[in-house]
């Protein structure tokens, strides 16, 4: 590059890099309908997979009949537990420490559980064959309520488990009970509330909801027999995860599995697991000597395949008079379904919800968390969330304000009152998290002045009283939600699953051109990696962003990675990144030396190239060191131009952010309008200015279904209720609110470009900020906590019980 | 089963074919005739991501058996683009104004954005958010999408173009 000729703000903008709100790539191919998503793979000879599923929720198999099937044209073979048994499949290790039935053995604990796969020559004669496998069942007893399942004359869920009074996580207490956890200081918080001026104590319910992406959950394994290799092209958020899993359990060598995650169509945490789906269309390849695919229909998807939430926490908050905290205590009935499969760090069975204390300087706490067994489907998959990260913000968010009301108190002054200080960071907990960084009230004061806080809350005691009089039949509410988050899991010193370190990596080879490949250990579902991520090289290393290729979901290619999800990406792949890159930049300096025939040290880095100190017009750019490295490199030193990084993070970051909702109710209807949605997110340093607000938007529209309907329920005798896209509320465009999104950038100390992450937050901070502004339009006619969701038809009933229809 | 000849023109394509009368449109599309951009996200027509434009209306293509539209003319997204391989003024919209993340609603987003275009060449906010109410995002919150219509409604126009959104 001639720097003559380009100024140094026209060099930077060449490069496309950190915070430049750089156009996607990947939406060339998209807009074009060129994606390459799973079901677009056809490979010769594949083969197709379906499912036979349980009618009930709970019931003994008597029988399966699988003659008649067979003789359906096109339908080759019909796999049962019987057959898994055959090659020790019947049952998979869950990524919880648990076990989950492949296929059902002997009963079944779930409605729609998997009972026998059918595998025909397409997807027609697949579901043919379903249709004529007969299964006849004895109806058991059903679980539908966890805070049933313990009961002394409960029905044994889980006889595989019979006698066995530990689990992955310590001591059973009752033939349902999976474990208890527990943290923090429990005589300290005993202490706190004995001689507290104040104290609340609610129970909170977080419904049982689910991801959906519009893209359900699929894959098409391909054994090769002659090279005893197996091929599986998956919708996986973390590929390498999934061909360790496929390695210990098909006993296949590792470096004889390639597993590769094309485009995915939206994950959101419900492509983080391994599910039967997967393990049946390998043992079918297997068995076949075919390509077999598996895609899962929707109702598959939102009645099988990971639920997300489902907690139920009793939350006490101590505090003094004038609104100073002084203790948080919570109790968490974690209803985890039939088999546990939460997909949470080893170590962690409730995730990271002891951040529960949340952006305030509690003194101490205590946490305990029961799980559960019931006739549900298992899961409990982090839903746009860092590991019940956002069931822990719920509970502290709707328990803030559950205080201000009692103390009569404003809700955002309480907040303020409680923060923890800029000057407390890093900040360590009551609950053992050491908070990297944060400046509450500053993100706060600038929310609450954006809004008109103030004449808002005028405006509402207005209408309050114009209501009373009888002159409106419409209430108001302000939604406040501030929430801190912890992403990027994590430290190998805490973090694991089955027992791999949860870091991730990158691998940056420069070719001799000048232009660039970057490989990922994540995975995008739509994140936009493979335009951010050569933001951050850009900037790292002074090529522009279009001359590199981002690569990730092949686990042959790319080094070994954890994987896309808890808002790991940018916290830990985006750290290997730049971690690589500044390796990169290290030999390119002393090639720079080399040509510049001067000493290391007396280089200075300058945008895209390296300058000597004092000497401006001595400058090397990285395409001409880049081509130097190939033709000409120093003597003594290794030629090409790469690097790998894998990254282990010294932290989790901390992102957070002030949301407020503004929201009118009519009470003789129970139809709400969002009138207003702010949000301020501050991740740290910002990368993509215009992806971080779509991020934004699209988390606060899943928060806005989550809080307002989204439901995944079950009748009392477990049938799934709204598990269609009929029932089950996916917001179109006209009920979705406008966002308005905002920015504080207090960059994290520990990570190499100061980022956080930001894709959960939305969905994090939302759903408490709905939640809060309907309880708080309902708060002045006697409410305290009305549950989630609210839509139009439980506010009416809100309303009615009041006394409002009289 | 017994096949029936079924005749259709596809993005300018004429094609003749034998299908199951079961066979699904969006199935045809795309494991017949290898058109893949037009995606099955629900099997119940709520979500749009099979939407395909038929003889001047937008259609769920999950919902219609590939029979049902013999002698009729489609175009999928395959058909958007400019003869010269550019992007068409939408799909430019879609990219300009952010509209898109993992991309598995935007064919179907894309085709009913285009006929609704046709219908109304300079829609309202309103009428935009209406206009899609039958195709879902799971993504992007709609926000973008409205905006890269609107974008495409002006280029489309020939209103000048703004900037995209800072």
């Amino acid at each position: 590059m001639n720097t003559a000729v380009l100024s140094r703000e026209q060099r930077e903008a060449k490069l496309e890099g950190m915070g430049c709100r750089r156009k996607r790539v990947e939406d060339i191919r998209f807009t074009q309908g060129k994606g390459n998503y799973i079901d677009d793979l056809k490979l010769p000879g594949m083969l197709f997979g379906d499912f036979v599923r349980s009618q009930y929720a709970h019931a003994r198999i008597k029988r399966i009949d699988t003659s008649k099937a067979m003789q359906v044209p096109g339908v080759l073979a019909v796999l049962t537990a019987e057959e898994l048994k055959g090659v020790n499949l019947a049952w998979m290790p869950t990524l919880a420490g648990d076990v989950q039935m492949v296929l059902a053995d002997g009963k079944v604990l779930f409605q729609n559980q998997e009972i026998a796969f059918v595998v025909a020559q397409d997807r027609y004669a697949a579901a043919d064959g379903v249709e004529a496998v007969e299964v006849e069942y004895e109806e058991l007893p059903v679980i539908v309520d966890p805070f049933k399942s313990m009961a002394a004359d409960a029905p044994q869920l889980r006889e595989d488990l019979a006698g066995k009074t530990s689990g992955a996580h310590g001591a059973r207490k009752h033939y349902n009970h999976i474990f208890e956890w527990t943290v923090g200081d429990k005589a300290g918080t005993d202490a706190a509330f004995a001689s507290a001026e104040v104290t609340i104590k609610e129970l909170i319910s977080y419904h049982r909801t689910h991801p959906s992406p519009l893209e359900t959950c699929q894959c098409v394994a391909s054994f090769d027999k002659i090279k005893g290799e197996l091929t599986v092209y998956g919708t996986f958020q973390a590929p390498h995860v999934i061909r360790t899993v496929a390695a210990l359990l098909s006993k296949i060598p590792e470096h004889k599995i390639h597993v590769i995650a094309p485009d995915i169509g939206g994950g959101f945490g419900n492509k983080v697991g391994a599910y039967p789906g997967y393990i049946c269309a390998i043992v079918a390849s297997i068995v076949t000597g075919k390509p077999v695919k598996w895609v899962e229909d929707r109702i598959e998807n939102l009645t099988t395949t990971s639920f997300a939430r489902d907690y139920h926490m009793t939350t006490e908050i101590a505090a003094t008079r004038d609104g100073k905290v002084t203790g948080l205590r919570v109790h968490v009935l974690a209803d985890h379904g039939g088999f546990d499969a939460c997909a949470d760090p080893s170590k962690f069975p409730a995730g990271f919800f002891a951040i529960v204390t949340g952006s305030y300087d509690f003194p101490v706490a205590h946490v305990a968390v029961d799980g559960v067994y019931t006739n549900k489907a298992p899961g409990g998959v982090a839903y746009r969330c860092s590991l019940r990260v956002t069931e822990a913000a719920y509970a502290i968010e709707r328990g803030m304000d559950i205080l201000a009301q009692k103390l009569g108190m404003d809700p955002a002054e309480l907040r303020l009152k409680n923060f923890i200080k800029r000057e407390q960071f890093p900040y360590h907990s009551a609950l053992g998290w050491e908070y990297d960084s944060g400046d509450y009230h500053t993100a706060m004061h600038k929310a609450l002045e954006a809004v008109g806080y103030k004449a808002l809350r005028a405006e509402q005691a207005a209408k309050r009283d114009a209501f009373k009089r009888g002159e409106t039949r419409e209430i108001m509410g302000i939604g406040l939600c501030f929430f801190t988050e912890i992403v990027g899991a994590g430290p190998s010193k805490n973090c694991d699953v089955l027992g791999l370190a949860m870091f991730d990596s990158c691998e940056i080879r420069l070719h001799p051109t000048g232009s660039a490949i970057a490989r990922m250990g994540s995975k995008s579902q739509g994140q936009g990696h493979e335009t951010t991520y050569a933001q951050i090289v850009a900037s790292e290393i002074g090529i522009p962003a279009d001359d590199i290729m981002v690569e990730e979901g092949n686990t042959d290619t790319a080094p070994y990675g954890i994987g896309t999800f808890g808002s790991r990406s940018t916290p830990v792949a985006g750290a290997a990144i730049a971690m690589a890159a500044r390796k990169i930049r290290n030999k390119a300096q002393m090639i720079a030396a080399y040509l510049l025939e001067v000493h290391e040290s007396d280089l200075e880095w300058d945008i895209d190239g390296f300058r000597v100190k004092g000497l401006p017009e001595k400058f090397k750019g990285m395409k001409e060191i880049v081509w130097a490295a190939y033709h000409s490199p120093p003597p003594g030193m290794e030629p090409g131009l790469e690097a790998v990084s894998y990254y282990d993070p010294p932290n989790m970051t901390y992102p957070f952010g002030a949301y407020i909702c503004v929201m009118d109710i009519d009470v003789d209807t129970g139809v709400y309008q969002v009138r207003r949605f702010y949000a301020l997110d501050d991740c740290g340093t910002r990368i993509n200015p215009m992806i971080i607000e779509g991020q934004v938007h699209g988390g606060l529209t899943e928060a806005f279904a989550i809080a307002m309907g989204q439901e995944i329920r079950y009748d009392e005798i477990g049938n799934v209720v709204g598990g269609s896209f009929l029932d089950f509320f996916l917001p179109t465009a006209v009920e979705t609110p406008k966002w308005e999104t905002d920015h504080t950038v207090t960059p994290s100390p520990h990570h190499p470009i100061g980022a956080k992450g930001v894709g959960e937050s939305p969905n994090v901070g939302g759903v408490p900020a709905f939640s809060n502004a309907v309880n708080d339009a309902f708060s002045f006619l006697g409410t305290r906590h009305i549950q989630m969701p609210h839509d139009h038809w439980r506010n009416w009933t809100v309303a009615h019980k009041l006394g409002l229809h009289d | 089963m017994a096949k029936e000849k079924v005749r259709m023109s596809v993005n300018g394509r004429e094609i003749e074919a034998l299908v199951e009368p079961r066979t699904l449109l969006i199935h045809f599309l795309r494991e017949e005739l290898n058109l893949t951009g037009a995606h099955i996200g629900c099997d119940t027509s709520h979500c749009g991501a099979c939407t395909v434009d038929l003889d001047g209306k937008s259609v769920k293509s999950c919902t219609m058996f590939a029979l049902q539209v013999d002698g009729a003319g489609i175009t999928t997204i395959e058909g958007m683009a400019h003869a010269d391989g550019s992007l068409s003024a939408l799909q430019e919209g879609f990219r300009m104004e952010h509209g898109l993340q993992c991309g598995f609603c935007t064919p179907g987003m894309i085709m009913r954005a285009h006929r609704l275009l046709k219908e109304n060449p300079d829609p309202s906010e309103e009428e935009i958010r209406f206009g899609i109410s039958g195709n879902l995002c799971r993504c992007t919150g709609y926000q973008n999408i409205v905006k890269a219509i609107q974008y495409a409604a002006a280029k489309l126009r020939g209103a000048p173009q703004k900037e995209a959104a800072e």
